[in-house]
């Protein structure tokens, strides 16, 4: 089991270097355009564009190009911003990680609970009234955009009601560390958790509860059933566990992609620097060294949550363990 | 430890059927997926049900254990389980019985276990339903299970996973999970089904074992007859959801009355004598019940039919022996020996 676990995480870095390589190559060697000017930003005298040039050593060879790169993005980590007048790139990147994870990782676990209670309700439940009332709402939660969500939110707790008792504890938008004040921290992403969660607790739900639906169809349910077991062990037991995979497969991509800068939306209503922001940002500008940190940074993410997922699935399937 | 009942008689049958119906709700009209299905099973007793896959064997079965959704099936009928009426049983009780009294092998030992749990896991975890044991007695008591019924290295095998294990070595640790409990009755569905010809034999052993060393009733599922004349006390042959043919064994393998068994008992290659030119198998496919004809659901496919099939049959009895046939008994062995040659001798 350690060997598989270990061999995935191999495959993990080969994937990182690929896509490494693969984002370099498509920033600095697309035909036809001219890197430097594109690093140097919009009406750049030639003078920078030459700076920029002999800088990032853009007239040697690929390779040692790419090699410079990686080196100044992740050894010396002095990488700049030409757009921003010397802005170094890592700390922004590094500044703006934590907010991001904060904010996907709280909600992750608002969805993921979310997802499984729903799921096993609707399921346990199923063809009831509250089968199909929760998985109406589920629908509503799906279909309802999060900055939209958010937004509605944010109008009701930060100026509509905010001076009643019900939404009085909520503090002004934007982003607490968690060391300097861990309550503080909480409260301030309360509610974006709830927000950036609601679409994705209806979409798991549904997801589950198919999923369990289907497992009820398997002999094995039938066996567990014949056992004279509890119908609550059969369900949790029996039927969670092997409905599980599906789900996790589902909430490796999402929450890869939401590290990665899918949150944009939820933080730019919430007023959180996160990844997704500074993204947005550097695109905006065409900031050329933070696109490429940032989409390198996201990549990473995504590569790893794979990974993550690849060994929970060794953790709860026996059958994935090599023998 | 299980209530006094109210019949203690050992002779009385510990199962009786009467009756027994089942229809399931579809997208168009309800069908009826097994009719009028009644029999006892007498104590130590091996019952074989017999007929083509959707007859309704599982169907029956499932619902005698009370196993079938109850959102999309209505059952009919009495099963009477030791005296007790078991299908109006409340769920909480009715899962006492079930695992502890009433045993299910089902028919894939492929799918039958859950993928993720060792096999003494699942064992452990039906004796732990139905005893106050600590884990660790319910663990021994599993590794001896495996053992009796013949795994190799039974405190090896206690560890290993389904997906670790062979077909027939599955089918051993699903029967050694069903007889965890001791239970009165073990219910087979084509337990050798998916198992090849050796293992077969050495599954069909164990089962006639248990019936020895622990006086089980067993209920054995299959669709082939050479299983039924090796196993069976008694035969239910079953067509289209009804019941068409029952009797002890000799009765079954003798005299056999209906045109279907007959065509079951031609399927069999003889063990001795000469082969017959052509195994005369049944023509055609059985009827979906929801596309039963009206009168003898058989009648389509028999070689015999005449007139009086299009009604429903009429159901002769003698001795135990019963058919659901319009063939008059003094018709019977001259139509039987077309199909099955000259008188038939001891199976
Ligand atoms: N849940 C169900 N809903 C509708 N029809 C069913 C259901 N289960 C079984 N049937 C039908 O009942 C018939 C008998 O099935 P089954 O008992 O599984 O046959 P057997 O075990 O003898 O092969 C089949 O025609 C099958 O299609
Ligand atoms: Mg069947």
């Amino acid at each position: 089991m350690a060997l598989t676990i270990l061999q995935r995480l191999f495959q993990m870095l080969f994937v990182m270097f690929g896509i490494s390589v693969l984002a370099f190559l498509i920033f600095f060697a697309t035909p036809g355009a001219d890197p430097a000017a594109r690093i140097a930003g919009r009406n750049a005298s030639p003078e920078t564009v030459a700076a920029v040039r002999a800088n990032f050593g853009l007239d040697r060879p690929l390779p040692i190009q790419y090699g410079l790169m990686m080196k100044r993005l992740f050894v010396t980590r002095d990488l700049t911003s030409f757009v921003n007048r010397g802005q170094r790139v890592i700390p922004q990147v590094l500044d703006a990680a934590p907010i991001t994870l904060c904010l996907v990782v709280g909600a992750a676990f608002f969805w993921l609970v979310g997802g499984v209670v729903l799921g096993l309700l609707a399921a346990a439940l199923r063809d009831s009234f509250i089968d199909k009332a929760s998985m109406a709402i589920a629908l509503v939660g799906v279909s309802i955009p999060a900055f939209w969500l958010g937004e509605v939110l944010n109008l009701v707790s930060q100026s509509r009601f905010h001076d009643t008792w019900l939404f009085a504890w909520v503090p002004a938008l934007g982003y607490k560390p968690f060391w300097s004040d861990p309550w503080m921290w909480f409260k301030t992403l309360l509610i974006p958790w709830i927000s950036l969660a609601t679409l994705y607790i209806g979409l798991y739900g549904r997801v589950l509860r198919a999923n369990l639906v289907e497992a009820y169809q398997e002999d094995f349910i039938r066996t567990a059933r014949a056992k004279g077991l509890s119908p609550g062990r059969v369900l949790i037991k029996h039927a969670l566990r092997t409905s599980l995979i599906p789900f996790i497969t589902l909430f490796g991509l999402d929450f890869g992609a939401l590290v990665g800068g899918q949150a944009l939306l939820t933080e730019v209503v919430f007023g959180l620097n996160g990844i997704g922001r500074l993204t947005y940002q550097s695109l905006q500008t065409l900031d050329l060294p933070v696109i490429l940190a940032t989409v390198i940074y996201a990549s990473f993410f995504v590569v790893m949550a794979n990974a993550l997922v690849d060994v929970v699935y060794v953790l709860i399937d026996p059958r994935v363990r090599g023998s | 430890m299980i209530p006094p009942v109210a019949n203690p008689d050992p002779t009385d049958p510990i199962l009786r059927v009467g009756g027994l119906t089942v229809s399931f709700a579809t997208d168009r009209d309800p069908v009826t997926a097994i009719r009028d299905v009644s029999f006892d099973v007498n104590p130590g007793e091996i019952l074989s049900i017999v007929g083509e896959s959707g007859s309704g064997k599982t169907v029956s079965l499932l619902s005698i254990l009370g196993l079938t959704d109850p959102r999309t099936t209505t059952t009919s009928g009495s099963v009477i389980f030791k005296g007790k009426r078991i299908l109006e049983l409340p769920d909480r009780e009715m899962r006492r019985i079930r695992g502890r009294e009433i045993a299910l092998i089902s028919q894939d030992p492929m799918t039958a276990l859950t993928p993720v749990y060792t096999i003494g896991m699942q064992i452990a975890e039906q004796i732990r339903a139905h005893q106050s044991i600590s884990r660790r007695g319910a663990r021994k008591r599993a590794v001896e299970l495996l053992g009796e019924v013949g795994l190799p290295n039974p405190s090896e095998m206690v560890d290993r996973f389904p997906h670790q294990l062979s077909g027939g070595m599955r089918q051993r640790a699903v029967i050694a999970m069903a007889l965890s409990c001791n239970p009165a009755l073990l219910v087979a569905d084509e337990p050798t089904t998916a198992l090849d010809v050796t293992v077969q034999a050495q599954v069909l052993d164990l089962l006639r074992r248990l019936r020895k060393d622990f006086g089980s009733s067993i209920i054995l599922i299959t669709h082939d007859m050479g299983v039924v004349g090796e196993m069976a006390d008694r035969v239910l042959v079953m067509y289209a959801g009804r019941v068409v043919e029952s009797g002890t064994a000799e009765q079954i393998f003798d005299d056999p009355w209906h045109p279907y068994t007959w065509g079951l008992l031609a399927s069999i290659p003889p063990l001795r004598g000469p082969r017959p030119e052509r195994l005369a198998s049944i023509s055609g496919t059985p009827p979906t019940p929801a596309n039963l004809p009206p009168g003898c659901a058989f009648a389509p496919r028999c070689r015999f039919r005449f007139e009086p099939c299009s009604n429903p049959p009429p159901r002769y009895k003698d001795d135990g022996h019963t058919a659901l046939c319009f063939i008059p008994p003094e018709d019977r062995p001259r139509l039987r020996a077309t199909v099955l040659g000259g008188e038939r001798s001891a199976a």
